[in-house]
């Protein structure tokens, strides 16, 4: 399997997606540059986590404008996986890959801990290692990630099952408290329609041995590693 | 040739900054303050042409890329 990681100026995930894909492949992901205006033939595109180009004028905007991504978001329309995390998922929106946009946190602070997360949908390719309704631990990082889309659009995820992750508590209940940023629904993940890309908030790479203190995100690329090939 | 864009959230839209400006303006004593929405401003400086073409050309790059319409209105202003 091949995987490909976007880097753009102020990504800061980039490795460490590196090396949980590393991990879970076998073998090195291809490190695509921004500037870059052709993929490699690639299993899996994935998008870290960052800050690019800053955050200026909104995250994601100006990274979602950059050479590389009109590619990604051709090969996405033609059905090859995306991972799109925390930057990543702005940047996805941005590029309307997937509906919403991520705000600025309801509480104004950066938020850095690990979070509870309820697995929603059964979606057999990025969390079909995960069991329905498994609460799964992975830390967040990030100052704009409360998820918002307008009801009709809200409705529409509900209601098509492309809700990926919820923010709950250990318990799996979806409360107020266990929301870190004020998401509509509790959302932190959410699908696009055909299934094949993910964006979410949360950091699975950041969780993937004991000695960082879970192996939630071990499990899940494992998972997604083994669905692709 | 001079052009200004107005990006504001849409109504709806939670704006945490305006919120906490709004709360620090009545910490302040200014009582009248009812809510404060913040906003943005882009100033354009565009090489002479004519004035509609500029003014087209401003709202495809609002579109494209200086405003996110899922989120935020915005508005031109024309300023030579």
């Amino acid at each position: 399997m091949k995987a490909a990681v976007i880097v753009f100026p102020a990504s800061n995930c980039d490795r460490d997606l590196k090396v949980a894909l590393t991990h879970s492949m076998g073998r090195e992901p291809d490190m695509v540059w921004h500037g870059e205006s052709e993929l490699p033939d690639t299993d899996l595109i994935a998008i870290p986590g960052g800050f690019s180009y800053g955050d200026y004028l909104r995250a994601g905007a100006m990274a979602a404008n950059s050479p590389i991504m009109r590619e990604v978001v051709k090969r996405a329309e033609a059905g090859t996986p995306v991972l799109a995390i925390c930057n990543g998922f702005q940047i996805a929106t941005e590029t309307g890959m997937l509906p919403g946009a991520l705000l600025r946190n309801a509480g104004q602070k950066f938020v850095c801990r690990d979070v509870d997360l309820l697995v929603t949908s059964q979606n057999e390719r990025f969390v079909g290692g995960f069991e329905q309704g498994e609460v799964v631990r992975f830390p967040v990082a990030h100052h704009d990630g409360n998820f918002y889309a307008d009801e009709d659009k809200l409705n529409e995820l509900e209601a098509e099952g492309q809700v990926a992750f919820r923010y709950v508590s250990p318990e799996g209940e979806q409360t107020g408290e266990a929301n870190p940023n004020g998401s509509q629904n509790n959302i932190a993940g959410i699908y696009n329609k055909a299934g094949n890309v993910l964006g979410l908030m949360p950091h699975p790479e950041r969780l993937i041995s004991d000695e960082l203190g879970g192996t939630d995100g071990k499990r899940f690329f494992d998972h997604l590693v083994n669905s692709i090939v | 040739m001079k052009a200004r864009v107005y990006i504001s959230l849409k109504n709806g839209v939670l704006d945490p900054q305006g919120k906490a400006i709004s709360h620090s303006l009545q910490g302040l004593g200014f009582k009248n303050v009812v809510d404060v929405r913040q906003g943005k401003t882009i100033d354009l400086d565009l090489a002479d042409m004519d004035r509609a073409a500029a003014e087209a050309e401003v709202e495809k790059m609002c579109q494209q890329l200086l405003a996110n319409t899922v989120i935020e209105n915005y508005s031109i202003e024309m300023l030579d």
